[in-house]
């Protein structure tokens, strides 16, 4: 397969995927925008002004980044491991397999598919943003990064999850009991300066601390966390997990008998 | 004639130890209509399973038109088109998009892929059914929906697992005819069927396993010249009191009006009518008790098991 044809093949694999969550929209982009903005409503402008000030902003221009960045990881994630798992439970993934298109492009394909939908979720809960706070940019280019880093991270998380999953249960047990706790813990909704020193060292573990500080520095110019060192990480994270989900795809982990 | 597929000493044996295939060799000629015949649970799928990439194998060495699996894969499967027995499409794509979606695989552009999906969908009528959900496609639709989308890059193998189960004779006789017209214009076929005249019918050559085992591989033709006798059903013109004793053939009555008999194939079916006409008996109509074919097959299936357990 020459490289026009795997542009080809990547293309195909990539409008099939966004096609797929474009088609039932109302479940997949829509839900997060509604549940962003409750939190909006309730943290940022009913609870927001009794907290005060965080890190010298506004309680509700503090959560913004978190919360924009809590959407772009959830969906990117949930975006893959149901259209991977979903294309192993129906068999259609093995139309894919059966044709000369490698794995790595089948993996881009998909990685594009959470991408799209974590960054067009994100854009969609930022414009609702606005109508709390206005918008403030401190660095386009490291929001933009960030952003699109961390979709591509969860992305990747997601399809491994996918690989693995044998039932629709085990598609949900993951973000459920791994992905909102680490989300909800990752700094989205304080500064881990007001933990107790065990409790910043333990938040260290998570490594969506690193993502969401460094998309708050993106807005407001400031993180708990050393910039390089949310970049190296992410970076580290992505690396690791392509090269692993790489490696499922080539052994036919679940997919080849 | 250059070989589309080479199968040598194919071997696979499961994760849990069942072994699927026992060392299968196998050649299907360019441009054949080949038929993979066997019982359920023989190895047939497991078989296509490897030559796809679909099951990886245990041992053994398969090409596709010269392209060793194991070396070119890429090459090998750019030659092959899969119809498989289960329906794995996406359900929730539309009739068009299933078509067109595995042609981008291919790496077919778009335009020409559209262009592609139009011709093969309109041969296998499905062009009004184009922006259908795939799922809301009756069986028989469903499963031309995945002949067209094998045929869509245009293979030079195409493998159809059972591509006819479950559909009604009219639209099975109007698949045999365009798998017909794709074998005159030059794309090798390969067929597994339980519909035994199928493949009497379609195929040229004709290849029998079981339990992982080649057990039969020859042409069509000699495998039914090797068919050494045929049974028949007489229906007679009146009723029977009782059952002659013929000299040269047993009769079996299956009821009063409606006997079983076998003839040697080379004994001419004249003496046996003679016989039935010395006794007073009149025959309104006959036929086949079953396909040639089907009784060949159970023939060595039997011949084989029984072998198994010798």
């Amino acid at each position: 397969m020459n490289t026009r044809s795997k542009l080809i093949a990547l293309q195909t694999i990539s409008a099939r995927e966004v096609r797929r969550f474009a088609r039932i929209w109302v479940q997949t982009v829509l839900p997060p925008v509604v549940t962003t903005a409750l939190y909006f409503v309730i943290f940022g402008n009913l609870i927001g002004p009794r907290i005060g000030q965080m890190n010298g902003f506004d309680y509700m221009e503090f959560i913004i980044p978190g919360l924009i960045m809590m959407a772009v990881i959830t969906n990117s994630y949930a975006n893959v491991v149901s259209s991977f798992y979903g294309s192993k439970f129906q068999r259609h993934i093995e139309e894919m397999l059966i044709s000369p298109v490698p794995n790595y492009i089948i993996l881009l394909g998909y990685v594009s598919g959470g991408v799209a939908r974590g960054l067009i979720v994100g854009v969609a809960v930022m414009a609702v943003s606005l109508a709390f706070n206005p918008l403030n940019i401190h660095s386009i280019p490291v929001m933009l990064s960030m952003i699109l880093l961390t979709s591509i991270l969860f992305s990747l998380a997601g399809l491994i999850n996918g690989v693995y999953a044998n039932s629709f249960d085990d598609i949900s047990i993951i973000p459920t009991f791994v992905l909102t706790p680490l989300t909800y813990l990752g700094g989205i909704f304080y500064s881990i300066s007001m933990l107790p020193d065990f409790w910043q060292n333990a938040s260290l573990a998570n490594p969506i601390l690193y993502m969401v500080n460094a998309f708050r520095y993106g807005f407001l110019g400031i993180s708990d966390i050393s910039l390089w060192t949310s970049y190296a990480i992410s970076i580290g994270f992505i690396i690791t997990l392509y090269v692993f989900s790489l490696h499922l795809l080539r052994i036919g982990y679940g997919i080849r008998s | 004639m250059p070989s589309a597929l080479t199968i040598r000493d194919l071997k696979k044996t499961y994760a849990g130890g069942h072994q699927a295939l026992k060392g299968v060799s196998l050649d299907v000629a360019e441009g054949d209509f080949f038929a993979l015949l066997g019982p359920n649970g023989a190895g047939k799928t497991t078989l296509i399973g490897i030559i796809t990439s679909l099951v990886n194998k245990s041992g053994g060495t398969v090409e596709v038109f010269g392209h060793d699996i194991d070396r070119e894969l890429s090459d090998a499967k750019a030659c092959l088109g899969l119809v498989p027995q289960e329906f794995n499409f996406n359900m929730f794509e539309p009739v068009i998009e299933v078509v067109a979606n595995q042609a981008g695989y291919y790496g077919i552009t778009r335009d020409e892929a559209l262009v592609r999906a139009e011709q093969y969908l309109k041969h296998l009528d499905l062009w009004d059914k184009r922006r259908m959900m795939s799922r809301n496609l009756s069986g028989g639709m469903k499963r031309r929906l995945m002949i067209a989308r094998a045929l869509v890059h245009r293979p030079r193998l195409l493998i159809l697992d059972e591509p006819t189960a479950g559909v009604d004779i009219e639209i099975r006789r109007s698949m045999w005819a365009y798998l017909r017209e794709i074998n005159a214009a030059g794309t090798t076929i390969i067929l597994t069927t339980h519909y035994l005249e199928e493949a009497e019918s379609l195929c040229r050559n004709i290849a029998i396993i079981d339990e992982g085992e080649l057990i039969e591989n020859t042409s069509t033709r000699q495998l039914l010249n090797t068919l050494s006798k045929e049974t028949f059903i007489l229906d007679l013109a009146e009723p029977l009191a009782e059952l002659p004793a013929l000299e040269r053939h047993r009769l079996v009555a299956l009821d009063e009006s409606t006997l079983e008999v076998d003839i040697d194939r080379d004994e001419s079916i004249n003496s046996l009518f003679s016989e039935l006409s010395s006794h007073g008996i009149q025959v309104s109509s006959m036929r086949n008790k079953t396909n040639r074919l089907e009784e060949l097959f159970m023939n060595l299936v039997e011949n084989s098991q029984a072998g198994d357990g010798a």
